[in-house]
């Protein structure tokens, strides 16, 4: 079963990664291309004989296949992460059917990996951020995620704790009440990182912003949706395809 | 979800699908497959590298921000 459900994920993300591929593409470059020319107007001109900076991969790859790769990846690795969670908590932290304990597992993944980030160390275009500070950026960005994805786990235990007691509305308001306080004090305790300069194109940012979102958005919503379905199906025992069933018997 | 059969919401799933035996290898050995999966789309060639060079980085480079990682 854990085989069938991890098989079933990662094709799910593999649809999930073309699917953002072709958003990141067609949306998506329209900023990283106004970016990169706001940057080079800016940037003071070659020397003439001086050193060429060494194109590694061309422009057009990036977009292209590059591009491609990177989604498909991301995405099948984060289909094959939701099976896993799945895989333990179905039927023991959630009793929901399986396409809502899906649903509820992509929804927190989104929320810890995807919004809470954003609201700290926001994406930029490239051009935009500094290469000296690269170290830090990226290390404080993934200690953010992993203090959200604890939080996640503890408004869910919060919940289900009161959930007897107050009832389910009431426990998952105070599981979201403590996930925003904890954010909140993660958010003022770890350092600010500003990469923006001054007088860089805003809408540009907000068009990238957006895109950003977009990608991972298109990623966690057809996990969501997918392997909502493929897995109920696995773990119900139930054809793929529903077969057409014969109509009841209607007594005249 | 299909209103045509309320009967079917109703159900629950009482007993886990998946032992937690046979979840553990899966989560180490796949575990740490799909993380190095999003290492590399993420971070390699940036913060820190695994390969030598920057042709993974610049390959994966517009995925890398589109999806949010730190990246520049
Ligand atoms: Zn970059």
């Amino acid at each position: 079963m854990m085989r069938t459900l991890l098989v079933r994920g990662m094709l799910v993300g593999l649809v999930a990664g073309v699917l953002a591929f072709l958003w990141a593409h067609f949306v998506g470059e329209h900023p990283v291309r106004a970016a990169i020319a706001v940057e080079e107007a800016a940037a003071p001109p070659p020397v003439p004989g001086g050193p060429v900076e060494e194109e590694v991969v061309g422009r057009g790859t990036q977009e292209g296949l590059g591009l491609l790769l990177g989604t498909t990846i991301f995405a099948v690795a984060i289909g094959g992460f939701v099976a896993l969670v799945l895989a333990i908590v179905q039927g023991r932290a959630s009793t929901l059917r399986v396409r809502a304990t899906v649903a509820a597992v992509c929804g927190l993944g989104f929320l810890a990996t995807v919004i809470v980030p954003f609201t700290k160390y926001p994406a930029n275009p490239p051009a935009v951020g500094s290469g000296d500070t690269i170290d830090e950026r990226t290390g404080w960005f993934f200690v953010l995620v992993i203090i959200a994805l604890v939080g996640v786990v503890a408004a869910v235990r919060l919940g289900r704790q009161l959930h007897a007691r107050w009832g389910a509305g009431n426990a998952i308001f105070a599981a979201g009440v403590l996930f925003v306080l904890l954010m909140a004090v993660a958010h003022v305790a770890l350092p600010n990182e500003n990469e923006v300069r001054a007088g860089f194109p805003p809408q540009i940012l907000w068009d990238f912003r957006l895109a950003n979102l977009g990608t991972q958005a298109i990623v966690w919503t057809t996990v969501a949706f997918g392997f909502g379905i493929a897995a109920e199906h696995a773990v119900e025992g139930r054809p793929l395809r529903p077969r057409a069933r014969p109509l009841p018997q209607t007594v005249a | 979800m299909s209103s045509t059969t309320p009967t079917v919401d109703v159900e629950r799933t009482p007993v886990p699908p998946v032992s937690l035996r046979e979840i553990l290898p899966y989560w180490v050995f796949a575990g740490v497959v799909l993380m190095f999966g999003i290492y590399f789309v993420g971070a390699e060639e940036g913060a820190t590298a695994v390969f030598s060079g920057s042709a993974v980085h610049e390959l994966v480079h517009d995925a890398r921000h589109l999806l949010g990682f730190p990246c520049h």
